[in-house]
């Protein structure tokens, strides 16, 4: 069984990778290159998967999941550059999948053990354009 | 693997009728989708695509590659059109929304190395929505 939270955020970034020519950038990133930046209002949506305890019913406390993205994820991003102000941004380019993966990363340590283990991270960068990062084995 | 999705938005009019049908056959079928002067519809299309997160540009897939190639080989063709006249597939194919789906992914493939020269990202699913109550998903072969 699954479970899903939504959260969002947001946050300023530009897509660039230092190595690169202006023009080159703007070949890979297209609009996210321009160099003084954009912003998103990103949204997020958590999926866990696990069997219901029998006690309580639930997967995983919902509260206590979305404590968890809070504390790990929006607090951190939220009305930030993420290029200037959130690490691992100020080495790698904070396109929508690396931010996925981040989410991930950051998430994953809390679902060890329990009923429940971290399934897919959903980002959605607009309306028209989401990822889905379900750890670097799936 | 990571997937990306895209979504794009096209309006266009069809006309579901099969010349192997009689009108009546096609009115059982089809229902009020077979008036003969066609009717229209925003179509909504989700495309996703797969493959690995590569680690020098932390992407899939080339957004504007994959806007492009679905341009050229969709939209151009699909967007205020007619489709049972201005898509030559549905000269024969009936335009159902299973059917436009098929249409879809042979003409995205067909263009989709020169697009994608590498080994990813590949097509994963396309996911048409022809109204908010009818949703029509394929998972690319």
């Amino acid at each position: 069984m699954f479970i899903t939270r939504k959260a969002e955020f947001s946050a300023s970034h530009v897509c660039a990778h230092s190595s690169l020519t202006p023009e080159q950038n703007r070949e890979l990133y297209g609009a996210a290159a321009n160099p003084s930046g954009h912003g998103h209002n990103y949204v997020v949506e958590v999926t866990l998967a696990g069997d219901p305890d029998p006690a309580t019913g639930m997967i995983f406390d919902l509260k206590q999941l979305k404590d968890i993205i809070n504390k790990t994820v929006v607090e951190p991003m939220d009305h930030r550059f993420l290029n200037y102000e959130v690490p691992p941004f100020d080495r790698i380019v904070p396109t929508a999948e690396n931010v996925a993966a981040e989410i991930w990363n950051r998430l994953e340590p809390h679902f060890h053990g329990g009923r429940a283990s971290l399934h897919n991270v959903r980002l959605y960068e607009t309306e028209d354009l989401y990822v889905d990062f379900g750890g670097e084995r799936s | 693997m990571t997937r990306v999705t895209r979504r794009y938005r096209f309006a266009a009019s069809h006309r579901l009728f099969s010349g192997q049908f009689s009108e009546e056959e096609n009115r059982e079928l089809y229902g009020k989708c077979t008036n003969p002067f066609g009717h229209g519809h925003d179509y909504v299309l989700d495309i996703t695509v797969a493959g690995p997160l590569d680690a020098f540009s932390g992407q899939v897939v080339n957004i504007g590659a994959l806007d492009r190639l679905v341009d050229e080989q969709i939209l151009r063709d699909f967007d205020h059109r007619y489709l049972n006249v201005d898509v030559r597939e549905f000269g024969e194919k009936v335009p159902t929304s299973e059917n436009i789906l098929r249409v879809m992914e042979d003409r995205l493939k067909a263009r989709w190395r020169s697009a994608f020269p590498g080994e990813w990202p590949r097509l994963e699913n396309i996911k048409l929505r022809e109204t908010r109550r009818n949703l029509f998903e394929l998972r690319a072969s």
